[in-house]
């Protein structure tokens, strides 16, 4: 019975440090993992990134960036001035550790097309904890290397998790050819679930050089 | 179990009491650094991309 008992509370033991784990210590390393990626990404952004080849509109886009490697900063007033993941390519899981991930093959910033990024919840730094409390007209800028765009949320949905329409070019109209430069975020829905997905779309509105300091949007204007 | 191991180690009280500590530290480090991030992909709460 004694042995039984131990056995019990060790188990107990390990439940608790597992809920440690999910919830603080994830934080801890996606923090240490983000302090890195933005100090990677403006020593990248200082040295006057190659630009892809002939033809690109923006300039601003990593050449070909490889899983992982940050791709640009998030920033989403609502969310307070504080908040700015760096967004990394890919979605995997390890990826999606160091924060909100880029879909691979789907658009970049102001790009025509869209522009999908797909983030944790819970754990890992939540950076899409909130995504919920974000409203139709709401701004969110994406930062890249020499200029921000600036999205306006036009609307969001709950969708089951098999519904890949919602990354589409067009979200959820397949072979339509995408006009306008759009955004997408995925995230689970509800919290600590995956029942569902919660998706959020936005349009580009704006776009405002860094050599005219921050957009109205960041300074509060 | 724990009676077992205490009984198991060598030294003095305090030595095996240091060793005890040492062997709790191991355990949660292994746990936290290699079997925590092993099963959380297979729970739900980590899903946040489409098409799976």
């Amino acid at each position: 019975m004694r042995g039984l008992g131990e056995l019990l509370i060790t188990v107990g033991a390990v439940v608790a440090l597992f809920v440690v784990y999910e919830l603080w210590v994830t934080d801890m390393t996606q923090a240490h993992t983000q302090n890195r990626l933005r100090s990677e990404l403006s020593r990248q952004w200082a040295s006057a990134a190659p630009t892809v080849g002939p033809g690109t509109s923006s300039g601003s886009r990593p050449a070909a960036p490889t899983p992982g490697d940050a791709v640009a900063v998030l920033h989403i007033p609502r969310f307070g001035s504080g908040y700015a993941p760096v967004v990394v390519e890919g979605v995997s899981a390890s990826a999606l550790r160091e924060g909100p991930g880029h879909y691979p093959g789907t658009a970049w910033p102001g790009d025509v097309g869209n522009f999908v990024v797909s983030g944790h919840r819970t754990t890992y730094g939540r950076p899409f904890n909130r995504l919920d409390e974000l409203r139709i007209g709401e701004p969110v800028v994406v930062e890249v290397r020499d200029r921000y765009f600036i999205y306006r949320v036009t609307g969001s949905d709950v969708v089951d998790p098999t519904r890949t329409d919602v990354i589409l070019p067009v979200p959820e109209q397949p072979g339509v050819p995408p006009t306008k430069s759009l955004l997408t975020f995925t995230t689970c829905n509800p919290k600590y679930s995956a029942r569902t997905r919660l998706i959020v779309f936005g349009e580009l509105t704006d776009t405002w050089p860094k050599s005219a300091g921050s957009p109205p949007e960041l300074t509060g204007g | 179990m724990y009676g077992w191991i205490f009984r198991h180690l060598p030294g003095g009280s305090a030595a095996k009491a240091v060793l005890m500590v040492l062997l709790v530290l191991v355990v949660a480090g292994v746990l936290l650094f290699v079997v925590f991030p092993a099963v959380e992909s297979r729970l739900p709460f980590t899903d946040v991309v489409v098409g799976q």
